[in-house]
């Protein structure tokens, strides 16, 4: 008996022993693979480029140095121009907290739909992942030159487009939520004869609430820049300004210079309210644990 | 060799622990009891530097373990091994991996994250979970285990830290009375065979009673009893968890033995008691 114990520990000894060895190797040939690709795929990089990574180099900052010196010399200009692209810049806002209001509750829908053991259809979870898949494949920008082309330019078709990405983009994080929350509850909802629409709304909100909210905000910020380079393609707001001003060798990058520390601070705005009301949320979920 | 001095901590204006006070000359097995909320969890955690004091000393062999930071922090922590009620392990690595991770105040970040332990170690890892009876799972999943069966890692993983104490969080409260008796037998007998101190937060009576050299009772904060297991007696016990003259011991224990020496049992605590 002691002997079999003590072969058979052996046996695990070796056996765990070797598992450890493998995984080392792979680990490995994996860093090994992974230093290789980045040194060659530098070689390959650098020749292509026009005029080559090291020499262009020391030139990083010639534009953005232009630029700030150009706009410290019209800086009696400054308050001025700040008043001029901000209404431009609510439009923007606009544009992008539209879209991700809109874009957020088609995130709910198809997150639920698509999401293994909450979705009401098994079986079309595949379909609706791919609507999600199609809809984050195709770039805002695209979908925006489509509809400007189709509706004509402004606020609207923007909007439209940013709503569009944003359902593909949250609707997949929404489902990797979902998939986290635990189903116990929606169990004892289930045993009391609830509906589905009552075990999503009572069991599953009160789980991903928080987390759902965060990612939303997260998605706000970032929609605040794409409704901001789509002015670019014509479709107003502080993205049109910035074209305009930021075309070299006319004179205006002194408004450029303004248009930037508009959108640097409602970007480093609506971050620090983000994390004000995740803090809230993290607190209200703590609130009534004792110890 | 451990010695509490007015250990106080504060959450808000209530008070977890109360002026806690007391002393332990040479390793043994003790048992910390009280209803939830007493402050045992938080006592332990204190001792582990999971949480900090508010107030008050706690001298381990002359040194007061409280003031550390740092290095000599992180090394007092691995003299002093914690178990938790819901064992804390990686889920998703191996029980190997998760025993070994007993070292990790011994090695470099560099080493451990490439999963860089030396083959003595691994090679220890395997034998304490021999010594616990668990070594046919070294090579599965953490999460892949039994309630018993992930304690008992955790329990390995405690003893890789070769640590002089072993602090216990309630290591039985999740597990079945089969299973509740493998741990309590394992604590004991790495008490018995290592010389190691080991401080268990019970929620049983029985269990305190029947693993523990000395007993302390906490109560709000405050301890309330400290002596030895023949003193606790039912009395003693309702005082400790503030119940009334309907208290019965038998009938919340979970331990596996017959009815009747249950009841024996009672009768003589009576006796002891009159």
């Amino acid at each position: 008996m002691t002997d079999m114990n003590a072969t058979s520990l052996d046996v695990t000894r070796d056996h765990y022993l070797a598992l450890t060895r493998q995984r080392r190797l792979y680990g490995g040939l994996m860093l090994l693979v992974f230093v290789l690709l980045l040194a060659s795929g530098f070689g390959i990089a650098n020749e292509r480029n026009a005029g080559g990574f090291l020499p262009g180099l020391p030139q990083i900052f010639d534009f953005p140095a232009e630029v700030v010196q150009e706009a410290w010399e019209k800086r009696a200009n400054m308050p001025d121009h700040l008043a001029n692209a901000f209404p431009a810049l609510i439009e923007t806002i606009n544009i992008a907290a539209i879209a991700t209001l809109t874009g957020g509750f088609g995130a709910v829908v198809l997150s639920l739909l698509s999401t293994r053991g909450l979705a009401p259809w098994p079986r079309l979870i595949p379909v609706f992942r791919r609507i999600m898949d199609l809809m984050r494949a195709i770039p805002e920008i695209v979908t925006a030159l489509v509809l400007i082309y189709v509706l004509g330019g402004g606020p609207v078709p923007a909007a439209i487009a940013i709503a569009l990405h944003t359902i593909g983009a949250l609707g997949k994080l929404f489902s990797e939520v979902n998939e986290n929350a635990d189903l116990k509850p929606l169990e004892g909802l289930a045993s009391v004869g609830a509906t589905w629409f009552q075990r999503m709304v009572l069991a599953l909100l009160p789980q991903v609430a928080p987390n759902w909210f965060s990612y939303a905000l997260l998605r706000f910020e970032i929609n605040i820049r794409a409704s901001a380079i789509l002015g670019f393609v014509g479709a107003g707001g502080i993205g049109y300004e910035l074209k305009n001003a930021i075309s070299w060798g006319q004179g205006k990058f002194d408004e450029a210079a303004a248009v930037f520390i508009l959108l640097f601070l409602s970007i480093v705005f609506f971050d620090q309210l983000s994390s004000v009301v995740r803090n809230h949320l993290t607190h209200g979920s703590k609130k009534g644990v004792s110890q | 060799m451990l010695d509490v001095k007015s250990l106080t901590k504060r959450f808000g204006s209530n008070a977890a622990v109360d002026n806690v006070s007391f002393t332990i000359d040479r390793p043994m097995m003790i048992g910390i009891i009280g209803r939830s909320g007493a402050g045992k969890s938080t006592f332990l955690r204190i001792m582990n530097r999971l949480t900090d004091a508010s107030d008050g000393e706690l001298c381990f062999e002359g040194r007061n373990v409280l003031t550390l930071t740092g290095k000599d922090k992180r090394d007092w922590q691995s003299d002093c091994a914690m178990i938790f009620q819901q064992f804390n392990l990686v889920p998703r690595m191996d029980v190997v991996s998760n025993v070994l991770h007993g070292t990790l105040g011994r090695h470099s970040t560099l080493t451990t994250m490439f999963n860089l332990y030396p083959e003595a170690e691994i090679h220890k890892a395997i034998d304490i979970l021999d010594r616990l009876g668990i070594a046919e799972h070294a090579a599965k999943r953490a999460e892949a285990l039994s309630g018993g069966q992930q304690q008992r890692v955790a329990i390995a993983r405690a003893l890789m830290q070769d640590p002089k104490v072993i602090l216990a969080d309630e290591p039985i409260a999740s597990l079945d009375p089969m299973n509740a008796q493998t741990v309590m037998e394992a604590l004991r007998r790495i008490h018995d065979e290592d010389g190691r101190m080991v401080i268990a937060n019970l929620h049983t009576l029985d269990t305190a009673r029947r693993y523990c050299d000395r007993i302390i009772g906490m109560r709000d904060g405050r301890v309330v009893f400290d002596g030895t297991p023949e003193q606790l007696t039912t009395g003693v016990a309702r005082d400790i968890y503030g119940a009334g003259a309907d208290f019965s011991e038998a009938a919340t224990s979970t331990e596996i033995r017959d009815h009747d020496a249950v009841v024996t049992e009672e009768i003589r605590a009576a006796e002891v008691a009159l």
